[in-house]
Formats: structure tokens, sequence, C-alpha cells
């Protein structure tokens, strides 16, 4: 589904992917855990396309397509979701009515019909029901004074209805108290098909405990450093990143 | 003084010595004993107030000395009447109530379903009417712009206009809707004048409309006096969707008694020059003034909002929000201005402008004011003016909307800030979806209005 190659990316001139190499296969969940400043938000801006990132070296193929040429747009219409770390509050601007726009945007794209209304609603009800968000949400303003666990749900939620193929999930635990941090984990279990992907991105072993991943990646200065099973998640929590870096250093020294 | 402005005052005190009989036929002496000492008080202030302060960003010059034809006699009604049904908010149950060129005729105001205690007529019938009203009221609440030379010559030439009476105790459930339509086969000038006096325990929701029908220009002073007695609540919703050769000074002066509420709603989505001066005494206490405005540019369209809310008692509250989005070569322009006097204990007013500019070439000048001489009072103000947030764009993108669809959607959100205020549900969903269309460039006129659909067809 998704093959990174040796991908490079700068910000400002800053060097922050330093040769990147992954490969997703269809319903694998992949964890990326690493220190502060290792670049896990990095890579996951770039996979969606964010501008202010600059891919300098490398490719991405997703879905047999070269996903650095798409516009972000076009990248969600293919099929990939990022759960933000920090959602935007849109004032003046409805859940649903984001939602509804987005639908129909992606639906043209793949030369689709547009969703039917009497249907929408419905559907939404539904996967409200699914990720358990108070519906009383989806007229208010897109995430305006929603607190930081409604607004991570909100990020389940929308994933819900779009159905991505490649979700990516950028330190949706952060900010989530142990039951809101359960609802939205439940929630992406719930949405887990054999044909979908997802990339976890955390600090913390917590989520792990929920969503289960198949592999683990250590990101560190920019590199996958370390890939192992679930058990590293185990291993990280106990001894921290500190020991990688000795790996590291010691082999550099070799 | 230049040329051209000296030239604009002369023809002024010639229209004004040729024509002061006629002006003066059908109204009241009420009416006309303010015109000599209006226009006196015209040509005391320079006549055109060009690049004064209040007017520093404007060129009237360019405007004033076009060539315009005015009517000092009733017009034969020049709308098909046949074609006059309504400009029908769909689902708005509303009183019509339609102006050509700032005349009222009697014979396209049927005005049914009206109220049966609330009095809707001509500006120039009613003040030979109800002379005493007119006394009371007449002309008594524009000295807030005493130096506003502008207003002045409305006074000294004013004939007709609207005039809305509620008497005490009368609820008006049903909204009146003005339509004010200008059509006429040569550039024109008017002055209307309207008067709208709202009792005690009274409720009025008036929406005005202003259309432009024919391809001519149109210079329009008008200027409309409100009252709102005690415990009275008026709702007074304007919408300006005029051709770009539309110069409309609009001005409004409310005068507001204990215990009144105000709700001003000015959505500018169409016109040349736009002017809007909106004049508010809060004159009894618990009175409460809400002050909202939207305006959306683009071409090389100016609109100028210019506020002034007077904190005359204590215990008063006055809230304004004005918000524009401006795109290509468009001037905006805001003033407003919040006077707290020495009496004016326990105010609360507060005041924000916030603007989007879509281009380099935009420009918007805010000038947000406070003058408090009271020390016990909450105050506050801003003002904003900034670009379509790159971070929430990003985020629609990231949900697969487009970059123009999403610029789009950040510009309605914006928007519904101010139309959310409008609480007439049918007339909300209409805004909203009016605001919707000029953002993308697909609004032709009011949706279902007549009007604009008579003009289509001639076109």
């Amino acid at each position: 589904m998704l093959k990174i190659k040796n991908l490079h990316a700068s910000v400002d001139g800053k060097e922050i992917l330093k040769g990147i190499n992954l490969e997703i296969n269809a319903g694998e969940i992949h964890a990326i855990m690493g220190p502060n400043g290792a670049g896990k938000s990095t890579l996951s801006s770039v996979l969606t396309g964010r501008e202010t990132f600059q891919v300098t070296e490398g490719s991405i193929e997703y879905m047999g397509k070269d996903l650095l040429a798409l516009p972000a747009e076009d990248r969600a219409r293919e099929g990939i979701f990022m759960s933000f770390q920090y959602p935007v509050a849109i004032p003046g601007i409805s859940t649903v009515n984001f939602l509804k726009t987005a639908i129909n945007e992606i639906r043209k794209y793949r030369g689709e019909s547009v969703y039917p209304a009497s249907k929408f609603l419905k559907m939404m009800r539904e996967k409200m029901k699914l990720i358990g968000m108070d519906n009383k949400l989806l007229n208010r303003s897109l995430n305006e004074g929603f607190s930081g666990g409604e607004k991570k749900k909100n990020e389940i939620f929308q994933m819900a209805v779009l159905e991505p193929k490649l979700a990516i999930l950028d330190e949706t635990d952060s900010g989530l108290d142990i039951d809101a941090l359960r609802t939205v984990a439940n929630g992406v279990n719930n949405l887990k098909t054999p044909d979908n992907s997802s990339i976890v991105i955390t600090h913390y072993r917590r989520l792990l405990d929920y969503i289960v991943p198949d592999y683990v990646h250590v990101l560190y200065d920019g590199r996958i450093v370390k890939t192992a099973g679930k058990e590293l998640v185990t291993e990280l929590e106990e001894r921290g990143y500190d020991w990688i870096r000795k790996e590291i250093e010691a082999s550099l020294n070799k | 003084m230049n040329d051209d402005i000296i030239k604009i005052n002369k023809d002024f005190s010639d229209l004004f010595t040729k024509g002061r009989s006629m002006l003066d036929e059908g109204c009241s002496a009420v009416v006309n004993s303010y015109r000599d000492e209006a226009f006196k008080h015209f040509l005391d202030l320079n006549g055109l107030p060009n690049k004064s302060e209040d007017y520093k960003y404007s060129d009237l010059v360019s405007i004033f000395k076009h060539d315009y034809f005015t009517m000092f006699k009733l017009p034969p009604l020049n709308v098909n009447m046949k074609e006059v049904f309504l400009c029908k908010v769909s689902d708005l149950n509303s009183t019509p109530v339609l102006m050509v060129n700032g005349w009222y005729h009697d014979e396209c105001n049927e005005l049914e379903g009206l109220h049966r205690d609330i009095v809707v007529c001509g500006m120039r019938e009613a003040s030979l009417k109800y002379p005493d009203i007119f006394a009371e009221h007449y002309n008594k609440y524009t000295s807030a712009a005493k130096n506003d030379s502008l207003i002045s010559l409305n006074t000294a030439f004013a004939q007709d206009g609207l005039f809305i009476y509620v008497p005490d105790n009368t609820v008006v459930d049903v909204p009146l809707q003005l339509i004010n339509i200008l059509n006429t086969d040569k550039d024109y000038m008017g002055f209307q004048r309207n008067l709208i006096v709202l009792g005690k325990n009274a409720k009025l929701h008036l929406l005005t409309c202003e259309h432009t029908l024919s391809n001519t220009s149109f210079l329009i002073n008008n200027t409309t006096e409100i009252v709102v007695g005690e415990n009275s609540h008026c709702d007074y919703y304007q919408i300006q969707s005029q051709h770009s050769s539309t110069n409309y000074i609009n001005s409004l002066f409310v005068e507001q008694k204990a215990n009144s509420v105000l709700e001003s709603n000015i959505i500018t989505l169409f016109g040349g020059y736009i002017r809007n001066n909106l004049y508010v005494a809060l004159s009894g206490k618990d009175a409460d003034a809400r002050l909202y405005g939207l305006y959306t540019l683009d071409k090389k369209q100016k609109v100028d909002n210019f506020v002034f809310v007077d904190h005359k008692v204590p215990h008063c509250t006055s809230d304004q929000h004005y918000k524009g989005i401006l795109d290509d070569y468009a001037v905006g322009n805001f003033a407003g201005a919040i006077y707290v006097r020495p009496d004016a204990q326990k105010t609360e007013a507060y005041q924000i402008n916030n603007n989007l500019l879509l281009t380099d070439t935009a420009r918007m000048n805010s000038k947000p004011q406070l003058v408090i001489d009271a020390d016990d009072v909450k105050c506050s103000h801003g003002a904003t003016s900034g670009q379509i947030d790159d971070e929430a764009l990003f985020y629609l993108r990231s949900r697969g909307i487009g970059l123009k669809e999403a610029k789009t959607m950040m510009m309605f959100g914006f928007a519904h800030d101010i139309i959310q205020k409008v609480k007439l549900e049918p007339l909300r969903h209409e805004i909203d979806s009016m605001i919707d269309k000029r953002l993308r460039n697909e609004y032709t006129g009011c949706q279902n209005c007549v009007y604009s659909t008579s003009v289509k067809k001639n076109s």
C-alpha cells in the first residue's frame, strides 16, 4: 500500500527527515515511536501534503501512485487520513456541513454521484454512535469550544465517516484522560478492516495497549533506527530511548 | 477649496433656491421649517465634506461632480406593477412596502395583512396627518452628526420616504419589508427621509432591501430616524445589493429610551460607493444596542461604515461587531466610536471590527475609538485585518476539500459569525445562501426576487 524510500525532508532549509524507509501493507498497524524532535510529526505532514515541508530526496509510492505529486486534497481523496495532533477550530462551519462537503468532494474526484442527502444524516448518526460522540456537537462550529477529548473524538468520527485506506494517528493520545483514550482507541479498533492500514504515532505505551500494532518503529534523528514487533513497546516504556541512542552511537563509532 | 467643490456647492445653492417652492409642496410646515436652517448649515460647513476627517477615505468630489437629475414632484410610478409581487424571502411571512426612487406610491402599497394598529405611509403624507408626531420627532435626532453637512443636505431637500408608527403596547409580529427600488432613465440624485417611531412596549422587525433596476448612475442620500420607546424592541436589518454605479449615503439615527433594545444588522453585498452612518443615542437607563454589520467587497467597490454610540445615561450596553471580506481592489473603511458621558456609569460597551483581505491590493482602514468620561465602565475595542488561516485551510484540504472550496468555506464561516445574529430564521437562511453565492461569484440578485429576475430578462 505504502512504500517510503530514502525520504529526506526539510523545513526552512533544516533537514528533519534524513532517509526514511518504510513499507506498509494492507491490513497492518504500524506504530512509530521516538523522542521529541525525532521527526514523527514531520513524517505525517509530508505524507499528508503540508506545504511547509520540502521533500529533498526519496520517494513515496501509495497504491501504485507517486504520492508526492498529489496536492493535499487529492491525497485525502485517494484515501489517506490524518487525525491531527492539534485539530483546528473553524468558526462558522458546522461539523455536519464540513463533512458533507468533504464526502462529496471525495466522491466527485472518484467519479461518484453526490451522497444521497436523505441517507447522510442517518449515516452520520450511526458513526457517532460507533465513536460514542455526543450528536449535539454535529451542529456546532467545527472544533470550536470543544474540549481536548471532544476534538480527538471528532477526528476519529471524521475518520469513521471518510473511511480511509490509510489512517495516520498523530499523537491522538496526547491530552486525553484514560476514559477518553479508551473511547478513541475503541473507535479506531471498530473501524479496522483487513483492507485498511494505520500508522500510530505516539510517545507512550498506553495507546498501544488498546491499538495493538503489528510493527513498532523507532524514529530517531530523522531515521528509523529500529523495527520490531509489539514487544518493543514494553522495552521502550521500561528503558526509555537512551539505550537506543547508545546503540546507534556505538555502531557509528565502530 | 478646489474649483470642483465650489461648483458643487453653487449648484446645490441654485437647486435649493429654484426648487424651494416645489420642495415645500406636499410636506408639512414642520418638515419645511427645517430647510433654510439646514441648507445654511450645509454652507456654513463649507458644503461638501470632502476629505474631512469623517470622510477622509471617500472621494466625494468625483461622486458629486457628476450631473444627476432630481425630481421634486411625485413622479409617475415607473415599475411594472404586474411584475411587482414581492422580493420574497422564502418562508418569511412579511408585509412588503415598496419605495421607488425614494418616493412612496399608494397604488403599489396595499399593505395586506398589516397589523391594524400600526401606521405605514409616505413621509410627506404622514407629516400632514400626524403633525404632533412630526413636531416631537422629525429631525430631532440628527444633531449627533451636526458636523456632517450631508445630513443637513438631506434635511434641506427631503420630501418623501417611509413613515412607520407603532403605538404603545403594539407588538408587530410580521416583519415589515421595505424594498427600496432605484429605477430611472437618467442619472438620478435623490433624498429619501424615513421616520420610524415605536411607542412604549412595542416591537417591530424591519427588513430593508436596496436594489437598483436600471443601469443609470445614482447618488442617493437616505436618512432615517428611528425612535425606540421605553421597553420597546426594534430589529433593523438592511441588505444592500446595488450595482456598481450606485453611490449611497445611508444614515441611520437611533434614539433609544429606557429598557429598549435595538438590534441592527447591515449587510452590504454589492454597491459602488456605500457609506453607512449609524448614530445611536442611549438616552434611557438599561437601553441595549447590538450593532452588527457585514460587507463583502470586490473589484473597485468602496464601503464605509461609520458608527457612533453615545452612552448618555448609566446602565446601558452596546455591542458593535462589523466584519468584512475584501477582494481585488476593494477598499473598506470602518470608524466606530463609543462615547461614554461623565454620568454614564456602569456602561458596558464593546466594539470589534475584523477583516479578511484576499489580495495584496485590497485595503482596509479601521479606526476603533473610545472616549470615556466616566470611571466605572466596561469597554473594549479592537480591529483585525488578516488573511485566511493557512493551518485551517490545510485542515480542510486534508479531508479532501479542494483549495477553492476550502477558501470559500473559510470565508463563509467568517461571515456567518455576523449572519447568525439574525434572529428571523428564514431570513437568516436566505442571507446565508446569498452570502454563499456571493462568495462563489454566483450571486445575481436575491433569490426569488421578481425585480432581479425581471432585470435579467430585460438585459
